[in-house]
């Protein structure tokens, strides 16, 4: 049998990850309380603040302690190394992952923070339903009456079905609810886009089979009003709808560049225009921020000026808000009024490009320490 | 190069073709009422006509075809959650089983109860809509094989609580003497096939037009999307959670609603019926006929169903009434379900994506083609360049 060299013991020294006490750093990470998560700060002017954000992976700090803001109406880029936790921290925000610490509000409100007891929920559904069970069982029975009994279970059955669909649904009062009993439950992705944040995916994750109109159409979900009953009996305002949405689908596809392509399956688009299309359908929801995970990686020079030019004119013409996640200097460099620097999770810098590009802890981070 | 020989083959057909073809991207309720109108007038005409006609009489059929409807309307159901929704149901039949005891309930003499037909229909859909929920409710974060086994468990379990439940479900006699429809106009009797045979053509008619609106509406693309990529459906805005509940409830709506004709039609109802072979047998048609394409499901459905229940129970009778030496001999009833599956092996060498495909799935399928092609194009270009 072949003896193989193993490949760690081999492999040369390659930029060591720092040793990490994860008991240390969970014992610091800020987990809010309840009455911070319920409290609605001052925005002063921005979009999205990130308090202290934390996220373990097992033994992994994948992000840890960020305080990040992004201004109303800026393009501000996160960028680092690989395994930096950019896309973490991005996916954070996405409502994918429930941070470990910290919390992120969005125009003020925490949107999103680690669940604050999550097992309280399902015995808040029941509740209602249980008590008015209790009540007809301990005063009505007595009485002997079928018609009030029957109204009892009726009512206790309603409630029932109320609180689960008001957990599927999640509407204010429900949330409002829930933070007065002191639980918290961290927004689902499609809280996060209701509440204006759009997002692309670093592997472009377009509905591979659908063409690339439909794509901008399943992003305009959250827009459109349509039911399950305007659709089957096709009412008036289901096909108003579909043909408003269908023009305003066509007119998202120009904007990117993508003009006279609807038709085409979006898995038979070239590279670039599929990273187009991804942007066409975070606008389709209408956000006020768009994050770009990595829009231009993969991307040939003329193609990556086009997307440059694209977000530039995103900010100028939509007045978007935009969070960049980018490898290409030039991007970054390019368009962005402040960077952030991420490091092993945490971040090494934060400034203006010119601020960034000259600072020795980022020049570290990309190209090592100079041999002395 | 594929399309121009079409084209050529076509050859005069190709214009009235494809005027057709606009003509039903234009008008798509019309083309499925006036679709269902011609196969309904079409196949009594078949029945009388010889190859059919050789085995069993018009009434014989008609009554087949009424029965086959059941399975057109399952099979249709079936396809919003497997075929739209990407969800693996292995236990639909138990939604069937449901609705058709739900009529049984409300108008048998074993309940007391003489509830009118045309709103049990409605009552049997809203009733296996609800145990739709129910069973899609904890199983949402199961994906793939753990949904399939999930919901298989919930298909075997609901005969056999129909089967135990003695007491109430009358166990393995099941439950006898459900009424018969009533509709103001119309008799319906067993001697006559005709009132099923319509009274079906209508449900599976307005299932199909109400399934096909929904198939091209919003929630039709949500379900797409969540089938095609989960986290990027959620990601663009789409509560998984209540899209994929909706898609559990209208598939056991409809099967509620086949089951409820079922029983009217049958005029009895026992955990038998129900068994997981049914549930299996209509995966197959859906995926027979081509997933996600309403008149490929409902096509395969159909002749599925009458190879199945009609066609080899006369090719006993045929063969034995020839004589024929070895062939008389078979029993081609006991083999319905070998037959079915070899159909399914060849189906999924030689065309996988069903009979009558939607051209979403076809493109799934066939990625490989495409990718082959479009290296090819590359060639090409590198030559040229």
């Amino acid at each position: 049998m072949e003896v193989r060299p193993d490949p760690e013991a081999t492999a040369p020294e390659l930029d060591p990850v720092p040793e990490v006490d994860i008991a240390a750093i969970e014992a610091a990470a800020l987990v809010p309380s309840i009455s911070e998560i319920a409290e609605v700060e001052e925005t002063r002017g921005l979009l999205l603040s990130a308090h202290g954000v934390m996220k373990r992976f097992g033994g992994l700090v994948a992000v840890h302690d960020i305080n990040f803001d992004i201004p109303e109406g800026s393009i501000v880029s996160l960028i680092g190394p690989n395994g930096a936790g950019k896309t973490t921290f991005f996916n954070i925000i996405a409502g994918i992952y429930d941070p470990t610490g910290g919390r992120i509000a969005i125009r003020g409100r925490t949107m999103v923070a680690r669940p604050i007891r999550p097992w309280l929920e399902p015995v808040l559904w029941v509740a209602p339903a249980a008590i008015v069970g209790i009540l007809t069982a301990l005063v009505i029975v007595p009485t002997g009456s079928e018609v009030l009994e029957f109204i009892g279970a009726a009512l206790g059955l309603g409630l029932l079905i109320l609180m689960l669909l008001a957990a599927i649904a999640r509407p204010d009062w429900y949330q409002h609810l829930l933070l007065r009993l002191g639980i918290f439950r961290s927004a689902r992705p499609n809280d996060i886009v209701r509440a204006g944040i759009g997002r692309t995916f670093q592997n472009i994750r377009l509905f591979q089979n659908m063409t690339a109109l439909e794509n901008v159409l399943v992003g305009m979900h959250i827009k459109l009003k349509a039911n399950m009953f305007d659709a089957m009996f096709s009412t008036p305002r289901n096909r108003r709808e579909e043909i408003e949405s269908r023009a305003k689908a066509e007119e998202l596809l120009t904007l990117v560049g993508l003009t006279g392509v609807g038709g085409e399956i979006a898995k038979n688009l070239p590279y670039g225009d599929q990273r187009r299309l991804e942007v066409a359908r975070a606008l389709a929801s209408g956000p006020s921020l768009l994050l770009l995970d990595e829009p231009t990686a993969g991307m040939n020079p003329r193609e990556t000026s086009d997307m440059m030019a694209l977000i530039n004119k995103l900010r100028k013409d939509l007045g978007l808000t935009v969070l960049l996640i980018e490898h290409d200097m030039k991007v970054v460099m390019g368009i962005s009024d402040r960077v952030t620097v991420l490091d092993h999770g945490e971040r090494i810098a934060e400034g203006s490009p010119e601020e960034v590009r000259h600072d020795p802890k980022v020049i570290e981070a990309y190209l090592g320490t100079p041999a002395s | 190069m594929s399309g121009r020989l079409q084209a050529i083959r076509g050859g005069g057909m190709g214009g009235l073709r494809a005027s057709l073809r606009t003509f039903s991207g234009h008008h798509r309720s019309l083309t499925i009422i006036g679709g269902m109108a011609i196969v309904g007038a079409v196949l009594p005409i078949l029945a009388v006509l010889p190859p059919l006609s050789v085995f069993q009489g018009q009434n014989v059929w008609v009554n087949g075809f009424a029965n086959a409807g059941v399975f057109v309307l399952l099979a249709i159901g079936l396809n919003i959650v497997v075929g739209l929704a990407g969800l693996l149901d292995l236990g639909y039949a138990a939604f069937f089983a449901i609705g058709a005891y739900t009529y049984a309930y409300a108008a048998s003499p074993y309940s007391g109860q003489h509830l009118p037909f045309l709103p049990m229909l409605l009552v049997g859909a809203f009733v296996a809509a609800t145990f739709g929920v129910l069973l899609g409710a904890p199983t949402l974060r199961l994906r793939g094989d753990y949904l399939a086994i999930v919901t298989l468990g919930f298909g075997e379990i609901v005969p056999i609580v129909f089967l135990n439940a003695n007491q109430y479900t009358n166990g393995t006699n099941g439950i006898g003497g459900i009424y018969k429809p009533e509709i103001p106009g119309i008799e319906f009797s067993l001697l006559n096939p005709w009132p099923f045979y319509v009274l079906m053509l209508v449900l599976v008619t307005t299932s199909m037009l109400l399934i096909y609106r929904l198939q091209e509406s919003r929630v039709g693309r949500a379900w797409m999307a969540i089938r095609e990529d989960e986290l990027a459906a959620a990601s663009n805005g789409i509560n998984t959670v209540t899209t994929k509940l909706l898609a559990f409830a209208l598939g056991a709506s409809t099967a509620g609603f086949a089951g409820v004709f079922q029983a009217s039609k049958l005029t009895s109802v026992d955990p038998g019926q129900f068994q997981s072979t049914v549930s299996f047998s209509i995966l197959v048609m859906v995926v027979l006929g081509g997933m996600g394409n309403i008149w490929g499901v409902a096509l395969g459905a159909f002749v599925v169903y009458t190879i199945q229940v009609v066609l080899l129970k006369q090719l006993n009778s045929f063969f034995e009434s020839l004589n024929v030496p070895i062939l008389s001999d078979i029993n081609f009833v006991t083999y319905q379900f070998l037959l079915l599956g070899l159909a399914l092996v060849f189906m999924m060498l030689f065309r996988p994506e069903g009979l009558f495909p939607s051209q979403r799935r076809r493109r799934e399928l066939h990625s490989a083609d495409t990718a082959a092609a479009e290296a090819d194009s590359a060639a090409a270009l590198a030559e040229t360049v």
